[in-house]
């Protein structure tokens, strides 16, 4: 008798079948990722009620854990092993710095992920095609063996290199279930004993950024607080949108320390009217995606030519700034003012009137911005990581934080260095689960991980940024997918990357361990079913500009089905390996925590005495007066205090660029320029007259979903469903109406989605809020708006990062 | 209390519906029953340069709103079994036994405040988590707003606190229900009865609320 996780009569199913923890029945009308299993007559409910009347049982703490850059402290309400409530902190009186970690909607819609009807019940083998969705259940014994039986054999054939860590951010935040970075996570601890496993740098957030900013600063992400703003005079966001990217209270609050402390002027520059605009701008300058460093150049020939540049700081501080700073053996003409007056090779004044076809600003509108940055002392200038996911973003955040190098608006107070804000500025020192060392350096990007499943022999430094050495030694024939959705739906190009994965001569074993049946679940050999973090012991080291936290998270109930934490089953697998004393070193996951908690405590001896008394407490919270500048030491003394870069000086020409660009193997039409010039990308603004693709596509961060997590909850559709964002003038041009139904295509892929005719995004430009489940039809035809059936799967020319916001498509009414 | 009132700061508000969320969990509501909402208010549009660039006057703000427990609930006046009324506490409330869902309720009230539950057939609706004020406790939105836009207290002691404010868009008169609400306006937020931009007119997220 087959059974699906999908739609079916309720008749059939049977109450408690599974969860023994809870329980439910399968009632909704949509579920989009949908599974055959062939030999189980039982499956998922709705949301259990408890077996009484009443109060809770018990409220206890845990965290919403999920990758936006927050950690949200939970206090989950449990009546007779039930989730009844869930609700958020609530200690202290809210001092800013001892704020409350206040939950964004997602995290209170907690209850409705715990208990979805998507939970991965148990342990499952494929048994049809490979992405088919077709699978049988299987017993923990039987799982546990297959898995170290297929890896067994992948190490023998091929190698350590051979087995793949895949990006996965389900679990972020906490200590044992850590699902990221790839090399603190139990899975790397588990490989690490056993020879290693091929690695992954950067990620699908920041990889443009990552890769391309050391070529700038020497290194990345040495940013100021955002809370530093309040000290400004003007402060101006390239994209930058904490309000949605990162929702949280405990985000919104040092947004609004800095805006509204002292009453900061805020511009803001997107192609969306964004809620961060709605809360703190002031001014809205809308953009093309993906022309910031067009817009950064026509601000720097405004800022040269009226003689704002801050001279005295660019000739302490900097190089490749004029002819006369250029490095040794850079060709004449090269440097950033040649450029930008257009005496360098290409002859093209960099002037407003150049830059507002191409970003779609008016020319007078950019020379009053350029005065007012010029002006303004301090100018806090940053930027999002939104613009840099794009085909030549290594170059667009390069050019965004020109601006601050220009007007010297860097390492002093109320400044910053462009960079997007960080997202901490101190962990507190709790001691982490140790994952051993990794004997492989080998290391892709964590985008063209694909391409060492179909032909690892062309991969070298030089054509695929190969770190650690000069080539791969081994295709990818095994892959680890720990709480993660980037085989598909958040990965980009979730129609070519479907016979990549399908082929299982190809990679030969995916392993998918998750809470959730997500769309890349879908692509597994085995598929195991992860608890949650509400359903083991585990805690939360997070922080913000002024403010460092530790969430101490409760079991709260039992793991619902067979789930079991990652710990457990990686444990067995260890067991089944030979391994296991290796991986445990004999302690259970609690046992680990009380280890690790004592060792913190040396470090934090203001934490309670017992582990125990931690979970009672739930939160413990230091607060961090001083606003983090970015480069105060280097910008104090240069000399002292160099940047770890090869002059020492901020390279506004990076001759280790010009050598990149003239030693790496690119696809025909790619460019690595050593300045931060503007690139057209033939995916980007200006679009040619007459395309038949003719609207830039961008996929914004949504507050239905952090990324795909949430995507299945309810109450989150209602509040804020899915449709594609356009402008009354292209809708008007369609006869697309408000909540019509529409087509979004280009050759990459189709998916129907309604239209949310609005203001609020810029004419030429259209938004698809990414993370939608993929939910392909019959013709696989997505249903469900998930932008990446329309991204592309060409890596950025540096970093091999992927070009998430660079797209052109079609929208008509379906 | 003598009557609760709401204070909602759209300066602060980024619209993302925590407070809806966390309503919606406390009172295990369904889709459909929205006690608390939050409305997108959005006009302006964007006029071709002729050089590949574009003017704009495009504003857009949120405003939360639940049952402002009106002095004048008219909700209540209009309640053909006299199920909806003020109770002890200056809350609105519904007496479900005498309820028979008529919707009048519903159709009466200016903030739609009134949400008929399918499943029950009765109109339910914002209850000031009496049970938390009872306790000493923030209502559950309230107490959820990460961007801290939310408060609550005795109406008269609110207006002293914060300070009465010009009525925005899209909220109705308070002439009709003199609603126990203080709204401080978002600096970009219209004047209420506006009805500027192409969108500006009417509220620009229906499918949401």
């Amino acid at each position: 008798m087959s059974t699906r996780i999908k739609p079916m009569p309720s008749t059939k199913t049977s109450r408690r079948a599974i969860l023994k923890g809870g329980a439910a029945v399968l009632a909704s009308s949509m579920c989009p990722v949908a599974i055959e299993i062939v030999n189980a007559n039982e499956v998922w409910a709705d949301m259990p009620k408890p077996a009484s009347q009443g109060p809770a049982d018990k409220i206890l703490w845990n965290s919403c854990n999920v990758n936006c850059g927050s950690r949200c402290a939970l206090r989950v309400h449990v009546k007779d092993g039930v989730i009844t409530r869930v609700e958020t902190d609530n200690t202290g009186n809210d001092e800013y710095g001892l704020h409350q970690l206040r939950a964004c909607p997602r995290g209170r819609a907690m209850r409705q992920r715990i208990y979805a009807k998507e939970r991965i019940p148990y342990p499952m083998r494929r048994v049809g095609k490979r992405g088919e969705g077709k699978f049988e259940r299987i017993s923990w014994e039987e799982a546990i063996k297959e898995v170290s039986s297929r890896l067994k054999n992948t190490l023998e054939k091929y190698g350590n290199e051979a087995v793949y860590l895949n990006y996965g951010t389900g679990a972020l935040g906490s200590t044992m279930g850590k699902s990221w970075p790839p090399a603190t996570t139990p899975v790397a601890r588990l490989m690490n004993t056993m020879g290693g496993y091929l690695n992954h740098y950067s990620d699908y957030s920041t990889i443009q950024i990552t890769v391309g900013m050391p070529y700038l600063f020497g290194k990345a992400f040495d940013s100021s607080a955002l809370s530093a703003m309040e000290d400004a005079e003007l402060c101006v966001f390239f994209g930058n949108n904490p309000s949605e990217t990162r929702m949280s209270g405990t985000k919104a609050r040092t947004l609004q320390h800095g805006r509204f402390s002292r009453n900061t002027r805020t511009i803001v520059v997107d192609p969306r009217y964004t809620d961060t605009m709605v809360t703190a701008g002031d001014e809205w300058v809308p953009i093309r995606p993906g022309t910031d460093a067009a817009l950064c150049a026509a601000l720097a020939h405004v800022l040269i030519t009226e003689n704002m540049v801050n001279t005295d700081f660019i000739a302490s501080h900097t190089i490749g700034y004029d002819e006369d700073s250029l490095p040794e053996g850079a060709p004449a003409g090269s440097s950033y003012k040649s450029y930008i007056l257009g005496t360098g090779p290409d002859a093209t004044a960099k002037s407003p009137a150049w830059a507002e076809p191409i970003t779609g600003i008016p020319a007078a509108r950019i020379e009053q911005l350029a005065r007012e940055i010029g002006r303004a002392k301090p100018c806090f200038i940053c930027q999002g990581w939104g613009p840099q996911r794009s085909s030549y973003g290594e170059n667009l955040s390069r050019a965004v934080s020109m601006l601050a190098v220009l007007t010297g608006n860097i390492g002093l107070k109320g400044t910053n260095t462009g960079e997007r804000e960080p997202n901490r500025v101190k962990m507190l020192p709790m001691s982490p689960f140790p994952t051993l060392s990794n004997p492989v350096k080998t290391a892709v990007s964590c985008f063209n991980w694909f391409q060492a499943i179909e032909d690892y022999t062309t991969m070298t430094d030089k054509t695929a940024g190969i770190r650690g050495r000069d080539k791969l030694v081994a295709p990818i024939k095994f892959i680890w997918n720990y709480a993660g959705n980037c085989l598909t739906n958040q990965h980009g190009g979730i129609n070519q990357m479907d016979p990549i994965l399908a082929d299982e001569t190809k990679c030969e074993s995916i392993i998918v361990l998750d809470t959730t049946l997500t769309s890349s679940a879908k692509y597994a050999d085995i598929l195991l079913p992860v608890c949650s973090n509400l359903e083991e012991y585990d805690w939360t080291v997070e922080g913000d500009a002024n403010i460092s936290y530790v969430i101490f998270d409760d079991k709260c109930i039992e793991p619902l089905g067979e789930s079991r934490s990652i710990y457990d089953i990686l444990a067995d697998v260890a067991t089944a390996m030979g391994k296991g004393q290796e991986f445990t070193e004999g302690r259970t996951q609690y046992q680990w925590l009380e280890h690790l908690y004592a060792q913190s405590r040396k470090a934090l001896p203001d934490l309670p005495p017992t582990l125990e008394e931690a979970y009672k407490m739930g939160v413990y919270k230091v607060k961090l007066p001083e606003h983090h500048i970015g480069l105060r030491a280097f910008r104090e003394d240069p000399v002292k205090n160099p940047l770890p870069s090869p002059s020492g000086k901020i390279e506004i020409y990076s001759a280790r660029l010009a050598k990149i660009a003239e030693e790496w193997k690119l696809p025909a039409g790619q460019v690595i320029t050593p300045l931060p010039e503007f690139v057209h990308d033939p995916e980007g603004a200006p679009v040619e007259a007459g395309s038949s693709t003719p609207l830039l596509l961008i996929g914004h961060h949504y507050k239905q979903r952090t990324h795909s997590t949430y995507g299945n909850s309810a109450w989150m559709k209602e509040v804020a469903p899915q449709d594609i964002w356009i402008n009354p003038i292209d809708a008007k041009a369609r006869g697309i109406f408000h909540g019509d139904k529409v087509k979004v295509f280009n050759e990459r892929g189709v998916t129907y989605v309604s239209a949310r005719v609005t203001p609020r995004i810029m004419p030429g430009v259209v938004s698809l809020p990414q993370g939608a489940w993929h939910t392909p039809d019959a013709k696989g035809e997505d249903q469900n708006g998930c932008v990446n059936v329309l991204t592309s799967l060409k890596p950025s020319a540096l970093a091999k990062g992927n070009p998430h916001h660079t797209n052109l498509v079609q929208v008509t009414k379906a | 209390m003598k009557n609760p009132a709401f204070y909602f700061n759209a300066e602060l508000c980024t619209g993302c519906k925590a407070c809806m969320i966390a309503c919606k969990d406390k009172h295990n509501l369904g889709t459909g029953v929205n006690w608390r909402k939050v409305l997108e208010f959005a006009g302006g549009e964007f006029i071709p340069t002729g050089r590949g660039s574009f003017h704009h006057n495009v504003f857009a703000y949120y405003v939360s709103i639940s049952c402002n427990h009106c002095e004048n609930a008219v909700c209540a006046t209009g309640c053909p079994t006299k199920a909806m009324h003020k109770d002890e506490n200056g809350i609105v409330s519904v007496d479900e036994s005498r309820c028979v869902g008529c919707r009048y309720c519903e159709w009466n009230c200016p903030y739609s405040a009134p949400q008929f539950d399918e499943v029950k057939g009765k109109m339910t609706k914002c209850d000031f988590c009496r049970d938390y004020l009872a306790k000493g406790e923030a209502p559950s939105c309230v107490a959820a707003c990460p961007c801290r836009a939310l408060d609550f207290g005795e109406y008269e002691a609110l207006k002293a606190k914060y300070g009465e404010f010009a009525p925005i868009a899209p909220l109705p008169s308070p002439e009709l229900t003199q609603p126990h609400l203080i709204c401080k306006p978002n600096r970009h937020s219209r004047p209420q009865g506006s009805t500027a931009g192409t969108r500006g007119a009417r509220i620009s997220n229906p499918q949401e609320v």
